[in-house]
């Protein structure tokens, strides 16, 4: 069992170095080269599955055996819950179905794409399981670099590369803004494992000191979860890279930033900053700005993976609301609901991909109407869009239903539900358009745009042309997942499980435990709990906020689709126009305008966590 | 502890960061993006440097002697080789970006965006 550890991380990094190894000989079998990488992915999943059902109370492992000693950690350690190694699971079967899909994707697919796929898969399991802050820098990276080479898979395109070096230098500025908080804490605290450092700063009078190193550290995860103003790299990054990389980008690599937050709140700074409500609230702040922004953009988008990366933006700040409350109600709410998201995301962007590969497209524009043929894909795309829009039972109307439940129980918002509610209508209702007009040619055909037609003819290369099926390959991943986003929601419909997801959320907030855990020595049997416990249930309000959210999503499809009926707006508007240069400026691509944005980000949640903590 | 050495971290990485902000060459860029890095290095040097200690090799000045810190100094090689890996791909990148479109001014580049 505890060998599983270890070997979740190397089995991938192994392979990957086999794979490179043996280059040579595989030259030209490209059927083995990808039987291979599934294989390695497929038993990352199932390690990653084991360790996540069996890891009930959380568990640790010291790698050589140094176990600490009189509560000082001397060794390297790998942790284990069922909400960290959950979502390296998540990690893993998303890569496992990208791989799937990949299959018969590319034109040419030389052993890089799977060499860097591979090492992508070990950099987020290692980052889930880390206990260490240093490492979770380093296993950081290893994500980061790998994704930064995947983003620009096909050098010889104009987008990737500009997509590539935005991604890579934005996410680099914040990942050594957090090695410098690193180093501010282990200069304070003299350690680097998360359990003592968390030990220490509780023990000890919160200084700025410590303050400003959370912050630092945070700033780097912030950039990689895409919170406002950290965003603007992810749309940039998941435009261009190829399809079946943006299924782990959007399904499971801006989640990862999101639990680095909440794995830093609560086994390290937690108890230090003193679970304020004030900091509450701060993130609370952050996490609404970003679901509204995300929709906003995400629904005057008309290049699908753009739009699709738009709305991972907003569910990303769904998600940190969710972690936001600080109860454990909001944070299993979350933990639902990006498991369910990565499914039905990982599903649209397939679908997506599907499109691309036999329209070679992905503009929704040039594209109205012209995927009726594709009746299976269209299906799994509109109910992944359904999923999307937390259509009952999709894991996706449990995970926001608990969440606006929590909210309801603390923060007494029934505003948070409406804000989530209007989101979920902006994002699904996009995706439900494009749906409807790409696949069943709903609406009026769009008019004529010389830019958009210009754009539409940008992807050729990625992927096989000529072809007149879909091949299994990409149906059978698309569906599965599909299929997975369901049986998520199902599964937590069961008291049983919904009352495990809801425990490992307590479990996971439980600092002193976590530092038990790791260290050893007492630990309060039942601590207190911060907030008082809301039972994990199906609440009448949940479903109503579910179904309203997907009424709304179709009927602003359609009257996205048929505006031009009505008799309002027949003339004299164009949606997007007047404001069109002002929106698209933020947006602008360039890589000075986006450093700007992240270090008067950090400077305004410094500025603000030092007027609350003083 | 000095605090020199800390006021030196700070002014590389407003440097880095002011050089990043206002460039208008990729290379230069890139370029700004390593004195960001190398801030990190000075600071996990400072952190770990002790007055008048000795370099920790412990297996001839003795156990008890005083000596500087060797955990920031293997933090500070890994640093050097993720600067490296990072570095190498932007590099790679720029020139490819030089081959495709003649140009290293990130302003310019933003056309070509997907």
């Amino acid at each position: 069992m505890s060998q599983l550890f270890p070997l979740s991380v190397a089995v991938p990094l192994l392979v990957a170095a086999g794979l490179l190894a043996f280059r040579p000989l595989l030259r030209g079998k490209r059927q083995v080269r990808g039987l291979v990488a599934v294989a390695a992915s497929v038993s990352a999943a199932v390690m990653l599955l084991v360790l996540t059902l069996r890891t009930g109370a959380g568990s640790a492992y010291w790698f050589a055996g140094f176990h600490p000693s009189g509560g000082v950690a001397i060794g390297i350690d790998f942790t284990a819950g069922p909400l960290n190694a959950g979502l390296a699971c998540l990690g893993a079967v998303l890569m496992t179905a990208s791989l799937i899909f990949a299959w018969r994707y590319f034109t040419q697919v030389g052993t890089y794409f799977h060499v860097l796929m591979l090492t992508f898969l070990a950099g987020m399991t290692g980052f889930c399981l880390a206990g260490d802050v240093f490492d979770l820098f380093v296993w950081f990276e290893l994500m980061g670099v790998s994704a930064y080479a995947l983003t620009a898979y096909r050098p010889e395109e104009r987008g990737p590369i500009q997509g590539g070096l935005n991604f890579a230098i934005t996410n680099s500025v914040g990942a050594y803004l957090s090695l410098t908080g690193i180093a501010m804490i282990y200069g304070r605290t003299g350690a680097l494992n998360m359990a003592q450092i968390s030990r220490y700063v509780a023990t000890h009078p919160t200084s700025g000191l410590v303050v400003i190193g959370f912050l630092l550290i945070i700033t780097g995860l912030l950039v990689k979860a895409a919170i406002v103003p950290f965003h603007f790299w992810l749309a940039d990054a998941h435009a261009v890279a190829p399809t079946p990389v943006c299924v782990l980008f959007s399904g499971v690599m801006v989640e990862l930033g999101l639990y680095g937050i909440a794995r830093m709140y609560w086994s390290v700074f937690g108890a230090a900053l003193g679970h304020r409500a004030a900091i509450s609230h701060v993130f609370l702040a952050l996490g609404v700005l970003t679901a509204v922004v995300g929709a906003l953009y995400c629904f005057r988008e008309r290049h699908v993976k753009r739009l699709l990366a738009f709305s991972t933006i907003s569910h990303a700040g769904m998600f940190l609301v969710g972690f936001a409350l600080l109860t454990p109600l909001g944070l299993a709410g979350a933990a639902l609901a990006v498991l369910a998201h990565g499914f039905v995301k990982g599903a649209l962007f397939l679908g997506a991909g599907i499109v691309l590969h036999r329209l070679h497209s992905v503009n929704e524009t040039y594209l109205h109407g012209r995927g009726k043929h594709l009746r299976l894909t269209g299906v799994m795309f509109t109910l992944a869009a359904l999923g999307l829009a937390d259509l009952p039972p999709f894991g996706t109307f449990l995970g926001k239903g608990w969440i606006t439940d929590s909210a309801d129980a603390v923060a007494g918002g029934p505003w948070l539900a409406a804000v989530f509610c209007a989101c979920s209508v902006l994002t699904a209702g996009a995706v439900l358009r494009v749906a409807g007009g790409v696949f069943y040619g709903f609406g009026d055909p769009p008019g004529e745009d010389t830019r958009m037609a210009a754009e539409a003819n940008e992807e050729k290369g990625e992927s096989e042309s000529g072809r007149q099926r879909t091949p299994l390959t990409m149906l059978v991943p698309t569906g599965v997942l599909v299929l997975l986003g369901l049986a998520s929601g199902v599964a937590a419909l069961l008291p049983r499980c919904a009352a495990a997801f809801e425990s490992a959320a307590a479990r996971f907030q439980d600092q002193q435990a976590y530092a038990s855990l790791v260290l050893g020595g007492a630990h309060p049997a039942s601590p207190v709990p911060l907030y008082p416990q809301v039972p994990a249930d199906v609440t009448a309000a949940s479903v109503i906020t579910a179904l309203c959210s997907v009424a709304g999503a179709i009927l602003l499809a359609l009257t996205a689709l048929y505006w031009r009926r009505l008799p309002v707006l027949r003339k004299g508007y164009e949606p997007g126009t007047g404001l069109r240069e002002v929106i698209e400026s933020f947006q602008s691509g360039v890589i000075n305008d986006y450093i700007t944005w992240l270090v008067t980000g950090v400077a305004a949640l410094g500025g603000i966590l030092a007027l609350i903590i003083r | 502890m000095q605090v020199f050495p800390f006021l030196v971290v700070a002014w590389i990485v407003i440097v880095g960061l002011y050089g990043l902000i206002t460039s208008r060459d990729l290379i230069h860029q890139i370029v700004c993006l390593i004195v960001v890095q190398s801030s990190t290095y000075v600071l996990l040097l400072g952190v770990g440097y002790v007055t008048g200690g000795v370099a920790p090799y412990f297996y001839d000045i003795g156990r008890r002697a005083l000596a500087v810190d060797p955990v920031v100094q293997a933090l500070a090689l890994t640093d050097v080789v993720v600067e490296a890996a990072v570095t190498a791909l932007l590099l790679s990148l720029a020139v490819q970006a030089h081959k495709r479109f003649g140009t290293l001014d990130p302003h310019d580049l933003a056309e070509f965006k997907g």
